[in-house]
């Protein structure tokens, strides 16, 4: 067995995910039957392979050739932003209370 | 009952030019079909007519002063919607963000708009592009207009479906493993997957970032093309974008194929490929020989692994990239006593199971202790995978194989078992990884009447060569064989 109960449970907090006790099971499962398929890249020698952190300029040296320059743009869209949020008190985005009295 | 006129990108242009229909006519007439199937196959979650007919009136006042039409001039075009469309819903099949409505046009939308196309709608799709059968919607599966009782492939089901359907002359998708080619393949209508950074993510809702291409459907290779013609090219707003030049798609079209390597990887007719869908695609080989073309055959020896490495890779950029969606900004909030609660309360109603799934996966792989023996690896195997198209690449101009293993699967066949699902993805998900760019063209049908798709890939920036070769297989009879 790849992963245990309390590891869901342990990966459910860490991203802030509710599951429900049948979720948990059947996660369980269902990660370990992955787990356990995705163990077939341990079969390689991949200790000369340099990982593949870009896709289009691997090696090349010069890893973003693209950025734009650094110059202020107009950015205007505060009103429409907030106005797609759940809770919103111009200019904030409204949340529980975070800090205790 | 007469079959509908199969609208096309140019047939659309010379009517309107001819005045034997107004733009906004032709938009009338798709809002029709919409209306007679869209209750049977449920391509589209989001009709825009306000903004569709606001776009035809201008192409028609433009008609109407005898000005010169942009190239998409009354497309009557839908968008995947997991898109972002200014003042349209954009949902990503999710209910986290069952009413959000975006601000701002994507960048490959806001071009298709200034390019003159019609946007009918958004399109259905696997919650957050997760999934390869359109199952994963939490708003219902779409159905496979060739055959009702099975999935039109995923994650782009709506955008394919809609195509094949005649609802839309062309369509929007995304590809982050497959997810144009293979509803390209299971609908039997073309799917490109453009090259990483061809066409700006700006406006996607990221699901794996370096992986994610926007890219077409429509009803034949030309027309793909000329979508691809459009939303093509370097964007500012994307920093992955590339600022290489745009070739002429179109011109590139016709070009013969005379002795063009093509690839076939033996790894790719092996264990697994339905002997149908082997026979029909070896028949498309074949037939692109006589086309021209020379057959030579590859190794890519860590195909196998392709699978492992790239459902590590896209689960943890997926678990990143999903943090947002907290209850705070936008979308849906459940409210709870505390912050946390408010997030894990928010996250456990608004999403679907296979999103949660990738979620968990992904959350794992990243975490301490395990990044290591997961993501590090699968993004070792990844250079290795890219290693062997880049060596394939030397040999060879293009690499043709089957897109998927078998024709369109059955609603709910596959739905109990995620790793098969998963497994599905087998002949998709190794260019996907590449970042190479890659077409599914039709290649006849199966004995029951089911499409097979046939995919071409090509070096980083060939999306010419990949058109160019589905194109001459389309004209030479290929897709209907």
């Amino acid at each position: 067995m790849k992963i245990s109960r309390e590891d869901v449970l342990k990966v459910a907090e860490l991203a802030h995910l509710g599951l429900s006790p049948e979720e948990v099971d059947k996660y369980r499962e269902q990660l370990d039957s992955i787990l356990t398929y995705v163990e077939k890249l341990n079969e390689l020698d991949l200790e000369k392979v340099e990982p593949m952190a870009q896709v289009l300029y691997a090696g090349s040296g010069d890893s973003h050739p693209e950025l734009r320059e650094d110059v202020l743009r107009p950015c205007d869209v505060a009103a429409p932003v907030l106005a797609e949020a759940p809770d919103a008190a111009k200019p904030f985005f409204r949340v529980p209370r975070v800090i205790e009295k | 009952m007469s079959a509908p006129t199969a609208w096309t990108v140019a047939g659309v242009r010379a009517a309107l030019q001819a005045k034997k229909v107004s733009a906004r006519e032709l938009a009338a007439e798709f809002y029709g079909r919409i209306d007679r199937r869209n209750g049977e196959l449920n391509a589209f979650l989001t009709l825009s007519a306000e903004r569709a007919y606001a776009q035809a009136d201008r192409i028609d006042a433009a008609i109407a002063r005898g000005q010169a039409l942009p190239p998409l001039a009354g497309v009557p075009v839908a968008i995947k919607d997991v898109i972002s469309t200014r003042g349209i819903r954009t949902t990503c099949a999710s209910k986290i963000l069952g009413s959000y409505v975006p601000p701002y046009d994507a960048t490959a939308v806001e071009r298709l708009d200034r390019a003159g196309a019609v946007f009918l709608g958004k399109t259905n799709c696997d919650e957050f592009a997760m999934g390869g059968s359109n199952e994963n919607s939490a708003y219902g599966p779409v159905r496979n207009p060739i055959a009702p009782d099975r999935v039109p492939g995923g994650s782009s089901g709506g955008s394919a479906a809609a195509v094949a359907a005649g609802l839309a002359v062309a369509a929007l998708g995304t590809d982050t493993g497959g997810s144009i080619r293979q509803p390209g393949g299971y609908c039997g209508v073309p799917g490109l997957m453009p090259t990483y950074g061809r066409v700006s993510r700006y406006g996607l809702v990221a699901f794996a970032s370096s992986l994610d291409k926007i890219g077409p459907f429509a009803a034949n290779v030309a027309d793909a093309a000329a979508v691809m013609a459009v939303i093509a090219g370097h964007d500012a707003n994307d920093s992955t974008s590339a600022a290489v030049p745009v070739p002429d798609y179109a011109a590139d079209l016709d070009k013969p194929l005379d002795w063009l390597r093509i690839g076939v990887p033996e790894d790719y007719f092996g264990e697994g490929l339905d002997p149908e869908v082997k026979e029909k695609v070896q028949a498309g080989i074949a037939l692109l020989e006589r086309l021209g073309c020379r057959r030579i055959p590859l190794q890519m020896p860590h195909t196998d692994y392709a699978i492992a490495a790239y459902y590590i890779i896209a689960t943890a950029e997926a678990s990143s990239n999903l943090a947002r969606y907290d209850g705070v900004r936008y979308g849906l909030r459940v409210p709870g006593s505390t912050l946390v609660e408010m997030y894990r309360k928010t996250r456990e109603r608004g999403f679907g199971p296979e999103v949660k799934r990738r979620i968990m996966l992904g959350t794992y792989a990243l975490s301490a202790g395990y990044y290591d023996a997961y993501y590090l690896r699968a993004q070792k195997v990844r250079a290795l995978i890219a290693r062997d198209f880049a060596d394939a690449f030397q040999k060879v101009d293009a690499i043709v194989t089957p897109t998927s293993p078998t024709a369109a699967f059955r609603l709910g066949e596959k739905t109990s078992d995620p790793l098969q699902m998963y497994l599905a993805d087998i002949y998709t998900v190794t260019g996907s990884l590449a970042g190479v760019p890659g077409i599914s063209v039709p290649c006849g049908k199966t004995k029951g009447g089911l499409p097979v798709g046939m995919q071409v890939l090509a070096p980083h920036f060939s999306e010419s060569r990949v058109l160019q070769i589905a194109s001459a297989f389309e004209k030479a009879g290929g897709s209907g064989a």
